[in-house]
């Protein structure tokens, strides 16, 4: 893998936006119809506003 | 060779480096010395001390264990608890502890000479902060992630708990009134800055609604787009003066507390995809792209440093930028970068959920720290290679400068600097902004950040440059303001809610509200008090902030103690007493000195009591222009030393509490803890685990 896609791959996986292939993937192998992306991400946008996280000074 | 071998030889070198690097600071005085044998120094003591020490406490001392199964894998429920990949998880740790800290203190402790603050900022990290930051990510691992709150309360007492609660709070409310001090006094009288970082608002605003609306999840590409858009804000900021913005954007401290107040509130009850998580992309990436350039911009100029190694405001304690002596003044101004407190609270916070090896805890908890440390050494070296008398024109408060060109070239050349109105001027003009008086560090790290990146990467830009880290900084602070609001806000909420049930409820707005609102005003008031104090803001609340933090350390390392005798551990107790002894030495010496010095220039009631002599006879005493201003420098000292006297007596009690199980503990060879008996773990070794379908992330 280039250096470049090692970074493209670790900045997907930093920012969560990998999390969505990994879920149809899921989805897919169990044969489970997933849910839209918007309702995806709403859902974890849900789960952030509950449990957000101090940033130190 | 065999890898052995190799590995001798790696490390003899590594350490040669270290040692030559060591060597020539120590020995150099009086001549020029190149910024990067700091910058080696340091890199060299980190490998070796991430290489040799971490190892020792994660085999030794700790013993983790990768067999057990942490909380992320036993508890995994694809939001809050979930294995993550350790390398994701340290940028994640990383971004949240690395804040303006580390930026912000070394630039202030630089008046004490480039030395001082290296050897701290160095041995502090290797020996304290990340042994605390690592030691803590651990216990709250073994304890289903519990919180430093938590694990006070049920390891020490109910005592020790309560004090710990009542300075948690406390001290995050000084420590987002100082560090939105810092945005404010960088701010001030700036066009150029509030119309770039007024811009990052709307930004933010968009890239939510962009997420949330028209593309879902495309995190990188909203992100990219953002970036590209602080740019133009940053560059549109140099035309505000021809667009007939100036006037309008010229905008007092006063004025500016307002608006940060009234941010604060809002940002902290809108929805957080709308505000937070978009301007913390941008703050996280923008963070670490210019520490990375930064990094390679110092290698590049090779910049010489300015000051000297030692300077005499070490020694007599009669600095501007801040009163006191070397000890313990330097120890508790620079926190952050060295030892911090607040990190505790991350390492017992998310972190620990998240974690999906023991083993990890070594890289996230120690090496995350280390990274935090060459940040606050790249921020010390960008304070100690502008112009000396620059620095000190710059950091003075207004009440000695006069706040003009004339008033801080008299000052600076009565501290033996040698400096010019032309000087002075030229430095101004070249970023475009006034510079005397431009107190909290943040506009003096962005000097420094100017001369290096001018230096470096060449080009007439030195005015973008000093805009892009004042950005940079403001970003991150605003992040951290929103985040710290909200997170006060949720124990607020959470403490009524012990009496008053539905008040917990974090979805009903009156009490949502309601509690942003007392947590707004807490720390607004703490604001206003810096903004207005005729003896400046840094100057008064900088050693408040920077105690209130080592404090919360000296919090955190008890417990640390308190779990090494509960389990038996007491051959390696040493490990987190040796810091705290050193914490507490520092902190009360330098409490004390905050409250019961008779030297007005430290001591807050001495302080308050020589106004308050002059008051009563009629007398108005510099900096003060009136009698209102000498009021209100008797009310804000007599604030500041009332909260320091509170903070230190709460970590009395708290140590006190500790102390008592230390005996017992002691005394039976081990107590009863809380932490959760051994499950074995399935993961595999590297911890790696297929992801849940939907998950926190962030």
């Amino acid at each position: 893998m280039s250096a470049l896609a090692a970074v493209r791959r670790y900045l997907r996986d930093f920012t969560g936006e990998s999390r969505w292939d990994a879920y149809v993937e899921r989805c897919e192998r169990e044969g489970t119809e997933p849910m839209t992306r918007r309702a995806f991400e709403r859902h974890r946008d849900a789960h952030r506003e509950r449990s957000t996280q101090g940033r130190c000074c | 060779m065999t890898p052995k071998a190799r590995s001798i030889v790696v490390w003899t070198l590594v350490a040669v480096v270290g040692a030559v690097c060591w060597a020539v600071l120590a020995l150099s005085r009086g001549e020029d010395v190149s910024a990067l044998w700091i910058l080696f120094a340091a890199l060299s003591s980190y490998l070796i001390a991430y290489r040799f020490y971490s190892r020792f406490l994660a085999r030794t001392v700790l013993r983790l264990d990768d067999t057990r199964a942490t909380p992320a894998e036993r508890l995994d429920d694809g939001a809050d608890f979930e294995v993550t990949d350790k390398r994701v998880l340290f940028g994640h740790h990383f971004a949240a502890i690395a804040g303006a800290g580390p930026l912000v203190g070394p630039v202030l402790a630089a008046q004490m000479g480039y030395l001082p603050g290296t050897l701290w900022i160095i041995v502090g990290v290797i020996f304290a902060g990340a042994v605390q930051d690592m030691v803590v990510l651990f216990l709250s691992l073994r304890r289903d992630g519990k919180s430093l709150g938590q694990m006070v309360r049920e390891e020490i007492g109910v005592v020790g708990g309560t004090a710990a609660l009542i300075a948690v709070f406390a001290i995050m409310i000084i420590i987002l009134a100082v560090l939105s001090l810092v945005v404010v006094n960088a701010l001030a009288e700036s066009p150029w800055g509030v119309f770039s970082i007024g811009l990052t608002i709307p930004i933010a605003l968009f890239m939510g609604c962009y997420l949330r609306f028209v593309r879902p999840g495309r995190v990188l590409e909203v992100t990219g787009i953002g970036v590209v858009l602080l740019l133009l804000a940053i560059v549109g900021g140099g035309y505000v003066e021809t667009w007939g913005l100036a006037d309008s954007l010229t905008l007092s401290k006063e004025t500016l507390t307002v608006c940060l107040v009234v941010y604060g509130f809002v940002a902290s009850i809108l929805p957080v995809w709308l505000l937070l998580t978009p301007r913390d992309y941008l703050s996280t990436f923008m963070k670490i792209g210019v520490i990375l350039l930064l990094a390679v911009g110092l290698v590049l100029a090779t910049p010489v440093l300015q000051n000297d190694a030692v300077t005499s405001f070490a020694t007599e304690g009669n600095g501007p930028v801040f009163a006191g002596k070397l000890f313990p003044f330097l120890f508790i101004t620079i926190a952050c970068g060295a030892l911090s407190g607040f990190h505790a609270l991350i390492a017992s916070g998310t972190t620990p959920k998240m974690v999906g090896k023991e083993s990890h805890v070594r890289m996230i908890g120690y090496g995350g720290m280390l990274m935090e440390s060459f940040v606050a050494i790249s921020a010390l070296i960008a304070a100690s290679v502008i112009d000396q008398g620059l620095y000190f024109a710059m950091n003075a408060p207004a009440g000695m400068t006069g706040g003009t060109v004339e008033g801080a070239v008299e000052f600076v050349n009565g501290l033996g600097f040698t400096l010019s109105p032309d000087q002075l001027n030229a430095a101004a003009a070249a970023v475009e902004e006034e510079l005397v008086s431009r107190t909290g560090g943040a506009p003096t790290l962005a000097l420094g950040i100017s001369t290096i990146f001018s230096d470096a990467f060449g080009g007439n830009l030195a005015a973008f440059w000093y805009h892009f880290a004042i950005m940079f900084e403001a970003l991150f602070i605003l992040t951290a303001v929103d985040a710290g609001t909200r997170v006060g806000r949720f124990m607020v909420q959470d403490t009524v809610g012990n009496v008053w049930k539905r008040y917990a409820d974090t979805t009903w707005k009156p009490a949502a509200w309601s509690a942003s609102a007392v947590v707004v005003a807490c720390w607004g008031y703490m604001l206003y008090v810096g903004v207005t104090d005729p003896l400046g803001g840094i100057n008064q609340l900088f050693p408040l902030f920077g105690i209130a933090n080592q404090l919360l350390a000296a919090i955190a390392l008890t417990l640390c103690v308190t779990l090494f005798l509960k389990h038996g551990w007491t051959k390696w107790v040493w490990v987190p007493a040796v810091p705290l002894a050193w914490d507490l030495v520092t902190t009360m010496t330098a409490s004390y000195q905050k409250v019961f010095s008779s030297d007005p220039t430290i001591g807050y009631f001495a302080q308050a009591d020589r106004y308050r002599e002059a008051r009563d006879v009629g007398e108005v005493l510099a900096p003060a222009a009136d009698a209102s201003q000498m009021a209100t420098v008797i009310t804000n000292s007599t604030v500041n030393g009332v909260l320091q006297a509170s903070f230190a007596v709460l970590v009395i009690v708290i140590v006190a509490n500790a102390a008592v199980i230390w005996v017992r503990a002691l005394r039976a060879g081990s107590l009863p803890t809380t932490e959760v008996p051994h499950v074995p773990s399935q993961l595999p070794p590297d911890g790696a685990q297929e992801r849940e379908p939907v998950g926190a992330g962030r």
